[in-house]
């Protein structure tokens, strides 16, 4: 019995978080069909899906694995760079934009999926914040090198270098797609926010599935205990490494949606470095670790924030520290939860039914 | 630790969440309601704005972050021409109005400075300062037809658009220049270069650079490179640069990076000719520097602090009283950016109500045959080409006794 | 003599990474939290000794000891605020992502004050340092004060800990927070002062920092903090030696892949050397293997 309702209010849990994504969802739409959002809200709302879906596959990683990882920025930049070189080479093959964005998005995945796990080899066999560092240094490595690379492409197919431009050799006609620091320029504007709430709910059919499934289970056993998971036969470098390879592709998932939205792409320390990393990990604790809806809240807020914050000029950086400092403390602090538990509203209201009933 | 205060922990947290997810909705729907209101305040603006008739110029760059010196700048320099223009009685009888947004150079970011400038009603886009935001904001300009005048952004793909023009000279251009001007002057034969691999301003000087060199016969004997995150240590880049014999050492960075430059040479006892570019100047404004440290440094930048001109100096004059400090090559550019867009708007002869596409076509069709003398060109003035190229002709400052001095 | 020259260089580069990983490792092992906010304490250290000295004229040294208690207060007031009231919070996530925010705010607080436009420090060491091989092997003077400051730094820390009835205090409760309460050790007292030392020693890094790398903007601790960050895990987090060692190192690697391999690479080949290290030795090189208990 106990079992059954336990396993329902899981599953309404859930509901809520999908009722949660498509009501806002058709709130926008509908904002947007009336003209009434603006173009910067308008222009942040794919931003907001970007970071939405590194929020949760970051969580899968934070929440559910129950390592700290600071380099899934790393995977976002695979993705972004890999997506937008396929529909840099096939934009005179593939005419079809849906389709060729799609076929983009598949590409952006699995490359980061395959970082991922390249990755994972190694990094999985520590634990603790030498795992955090490690991801943190990859993260940089993958930036620091997306930032030497050339590539271009003419008939006789792709040309590659580390050196510079002129060490490709093109042939007459060729193009540069990677152009080194310069990076990527003229990525196709395929992005838009039904896509991006498509893929968010992709995301968490994927991360919701996989939490609830029997490797979910056996996920969350070696989180909160390694040891005795390891000793009734749960091989945790397969399920840790499962987690870790899907959350990256659903980071460079997201990295592709980043490179379409604008149209020029850089791996520099704004965008793709640890800071960004660190960034996402913010909305991943603000929200509360393991908590999938948190996620997504914490994330569409906090990538609203600093605009919202834009009439204060100079300040709006300090007041945005200010804020995140006090979220924190509020959400966070024993005193605080102390205090909020004894005044939450729904506590309030329990004791009113409770006296009602009596 | 025992298992059941854990239990317990757990049961609490997750009360909590539930809280927490509460609040945030609240937070969320309460943004929303705010995005909404201001929403209307800013359509009201305009319909009130387009009753008085001013034209609503915009401008971006970063005023937060690592580059916010860059960003004031412009910023601050626009703000001078937009006063001095609404005190003579605004563009064609009508007066200016001038916002400034931050983008932390980050390109998503100048994005949103974009559609938030948007919302407020610009007409005339003056941005993004830097090169790739400028890359980036230009394609959502192109989609809105709406004119943009980058002040600073330099690289090529900057004006790749229509509708986008430049008031510095392009990085390749810079690179040609530069050692056209090197070779010219017989400066040096054997040269160093320090470079921001990082940087597409630095890395695209010092490609067209490199390949102009061999043309003139001038031989690369060391190459530095650096990134942003790696840009304290530049002890080894001089070493080679040392060691290899270079008569001169060529730093197409910003002055920020050139300032330690010069320093850890001069810690190490090396003392090369050294040359930049117009990211060069700013370096006597860094405050408490040692300027005979840059004794001797020429910089090929097309505005000079010290410059003799009157324009020039009742410039310099007015930026100190305002804001404090010397003004640096991106407030000049920017200055002159908004009397760039004055002289377009004056000899298409628009006026606010023609609507954003409009002001832009026009200003489009008369960009080529314009030419305004400004902050940073010599009497010969400035032109533009289809592409949106300016073409003036380049200056060289050699630095004396702490100041600049007209070379040529 | 080049070789030598990158070496001495690299030595110098990594004792400013050292002592900056020794505030680092020392929060961490008794507190167990990264406090991101240490490379923006800093920068804060070095602009107090650039508003005494320069825009108040008075001697460096005073600039020097004003930057400390500047720097130890602030510390211990960062502390109190914004760590202490999370002790406790059912993960320790919640206080990494509040020392963000503490970064974020003290760069920007920064920002407001001193402005965007880099400062060029006056080396409080004027002297030039010596030369050797007729000219060709120049040591200047910031290096060797450096590298002789890191030296009594680490001497005076690790005997600090082994023989003062504190630094016993600060050992038991980094082995455990509970039992230290237990035996009458004051642990919140002893994490304040954890936290004194810790930013005592970023002022000075700070003003060492600046006196080798003149150019001070409100981001100049962020690189070296987090650089500094990877050094302390590089010799073993939570160890005074391994700090020292791991920072010398990492100057090191650095300067010697910058001058032989690659300039734009060499970040990335300093982590592949982190990673490597890790992966052989996965505490660091310092760092004590504890054996788990079931």
């Amino acid at each position: 019995m106990k079992k059954t309702s336990k396993a329902k209010n899981l599953l309404k849990g859930d509901f809520l978080t999908y009722l949660l994504v498509i009501v806002v969802y058709a709130v926008f739409q509908f904002m947007i069909a009336n003209g009434s959002l603006g173009s910067l809200y308008e222009g942040l709302l794919v931003p907001v899906c970007i970071y939405v879906i590194m929020a949760l596959a970051l969580n899968l990683v934070v929440g559910i694995v129950g390592e700290l990882s600071l380099g899934h920025a790393g995977f976002m930049c695979v993705g972004a760079f890999s997506g937008a070189i396929f529909s840099k080479i096939t934009a005179d093959m593939i005419t079809t934009d849906l389709l060729r964005f799609v076929l983009a998005i598949l590409v952006g995945a699995v490359t980061a999926a395959v970082f991922g796990f390249l990755i994972g080899i190694p990094v999985l066999r520590l634990n603790g914040d030498y795992l955090a560092i490690v991801t943190l240094a990859f993260g940089e490595i993958i930036k620091n090198v997306m930032n030497v690379i050339y590539l271009g492409v003419d008939e006789k197919g792709l040309h590659f270098s580390m050196k510079d431009e002129l060490a490709l050799n093109l042939a007459e006609g060729g193009k540069t797609i990677v152009k080194g620091p310069q990076g990527i320029i003229g990525t196709p504007h395929n992005s838009t926010f039904t896509i991006g709430v498509v893929l968010i709910l992709i995301t968490l059919v994927i991360v919701l599935n996989l939490i609830h499934s029997r490797s979910g289970r056996a996920i969350m056993a070696i989180r909160d205990n390694r040891i005795a998971a390891e000793s009734i036969g749960i091989n945790i470098t397969k399920y840790k490494m499962m987690a870790f390879v899907i959350s990256a592709a659903l980071a460079g998932v997201a990295g592709v949606l980043y490179s379409h939205n604008i149209s020029s792409l850089q791996a520099q320390p704004q965008n793709f470095g640890y800071n960004m990393s660190i960034m996402i990990l913010v909305y991943v604790v603000l929200g509360g670790i393991g908590n999938m809806r948190g996620s997504i809240i914490a994330a569409a807020i906090l990538t609203v924030l600093p605009e919202m914050l834009r009439e204060f000029q100079d300040y709006r950086m300090l007041m945005y520290a200010i804020v995140l400092i006090l979220m924190m403390l509020f959400n966070w602090a024993p005193a605080c939860r102390r205090f909020r538990e004894r005044y939450s509203l729904k506590r309030i209201f329990a004791k009113k039914n409770t006296k009602e009933a009596q | 630790m025992s298992g059941s205060p854990d239990f317990k922990e757990d049961t609490k947290m997750k009360k909590f969440k539930k809280a927490l997810s509460l609040m945030l909705a609240a937070a969320m729907v309460l943004s929303l309601a705010a995005c909404g209101g201001s929403d209307k305040g800013g359509s009201k603006d305009e319909a009130k704005s387009s009753g008085e008739e001013v034209f609503k110029i915009g401008g971006i760059g970063p005023i937060t972050g690592a580059n916010a010196s860059y960003g004031l700048g412009v910023k601050n320099g626009a703000q001078i021409a937009v006063d001095e223009i609404n005190a003579a009685g605004g563009i064609n009888g009508y007066k200016v109005e001038y916002k400034f947004e931050d983008d932390v150079t980050d390109n998503e970011k100048s994005v949103h400075a974009y559609n938030t400038l948007k919302d407020w009603g610009m007409q005339l886009l003056m941005g993004s300062t830097t090169s790739t935001c400028s890359i980036t904001v230009s394609a959502k300009s192109s989609a809105d037809n709406m004119f943009q005048l980058t002040p600073s952004g330099s690289a090529v793909d900057c004006v790749a658009t229509d509708n986008a023009f430049q008031v510095c000279f392009t990085d390749p251009n810079q690179g040609v220049r530069s050692a056209q001007y090197i070779a010219e002057h017989k400066m040096a034969t054997k040269i160093a270069g320090i470079y921001d691999s990082s940087d597409t301003y630095s890395s695209g000087i010092w490609t067209s650079f490199k390949k102009e060199a061999a043309n003139q016969g001038i031989e690369i004997v060391a190459e530095g490179a650096f990134t942003a995150d790696n840009k304290t240590d530049f002890s080894v880049q001089l070493q080679q640069a040392k060691d290899a014999g270079a008569e001169m050492v060529f730093m197409p960075i910003y002055f920020t990076e050139a300032a330690l430059i010069l320093a850890q040479a001069d810690a190490m006892g090396f003392a090369p000719q050294f040359v930049g570019c117009d990211g060069m100047d700013g370096i006597l404004t860094v405050k408490n520097f040692d300027t005979s440290l840059a004794e001797g440094l020429v910089l090929l930048t097309p505005f000079a602090a010290t410059a003799e001109d009157e324009l020039t100096q009742k410039y310099v004059e007015t930026y100190k009283k305002n804001y404090n400090e010397i003004p640096n090559q991106f407030s000049a550019d920017a200055y002159d950016a908004i009397y760039i867009m004055k002289a377009a708007i004056e000899k298409a002869d628009l006026k606010p109500s023609d609507g954003v596409s409009a002001i832009c076509d026009g200003m489009k069709a008369v960009m080529t045959e314009i030419n305004v003398k400004g902050l940073t060109s010599d009497e010969e003035g400035m032109t533009w080409t289809e592409g949106g190229e300016v073409s003036k002709a380049p200056k060289a400052a050699v630095i004396k006794n702490g100041e600049y001095v007209m070379a040529q | 003599m080049s070789f030598i020259n990158y070496l001495i260089s690299g030595i110098s580069l990594g004792s400013i990474y050292a002592i900056i990983a020794l505030g680092y490792t020392m929060v961490y092992g008794i507190a167990k939290m990264l406090n991101f906010a240490h490379g923006d304490v800093i920068m804060v250290g070095a602009f107090t000794v650039y508003t005494v000295s320069r825009t108040m004229g008075m001697n460096p040294i005073i600039g020097v000891l004003l930057s400390v208690v500047v720097c130890t207060v602030l510390g211990m007031l960062i502390e109190r605020v914004a760590y202490k009231p999370l002790r406790g919070a059912s993960s320790p996530l919640a206080v990494l992502i509040t020392a963000i925010g503490v970064s974020y705010l003290l760069q920007n607080l920064a920002l407001l004050i001193f402005g965007s436009t880099p400062v060029s420090f006056t080396s409080v060491i004027p002297w030039k340092g010596i030369s050797l091989a007729g000219g060709k092997l120049n040591i200047s003077g910031v290096t060797i004060v450096t590298i002789v400051a890191c030296i009594i730094i680490m001497a005076g820390l690790t005997s600090f800990i082994r023989h003062s009835k504190a630094g016993q205090a600060m050992l038991a409760v980094s082995e455990d927070k509970g039992a230290a309460q237990l035996m009458g050790i004051n642990v919140n007292g002893t994490i304040a002062l954890t936290f004194a030392i810790g930013s005592a020693l970023a002022a000075l890094a700070g003003v060492l920092l600046c006196s080798a790398y003149p150019s001070l903007t409100p981001y100049t601790g962020a690189m070296p903090g987090i650089k500094a960050f990877v050094a302390a895990v590089f010799g073993g987090i939570g160890s005074v030696p391994g700090a020292m060692i791991g920072g010398i190192l990492l100057g090191i690697i650095e300067n010697l892949s910058k001058a032989y391999i690659s300039q734009q690479l060499s970040d990335a080949i300093v982590f592949a050397v982190l990673i490597v290290v890790l992966l052989i030795k996965p505490t660091g090189i310092m760092g004590k293997n504890i054996q788990e208990k079931v």
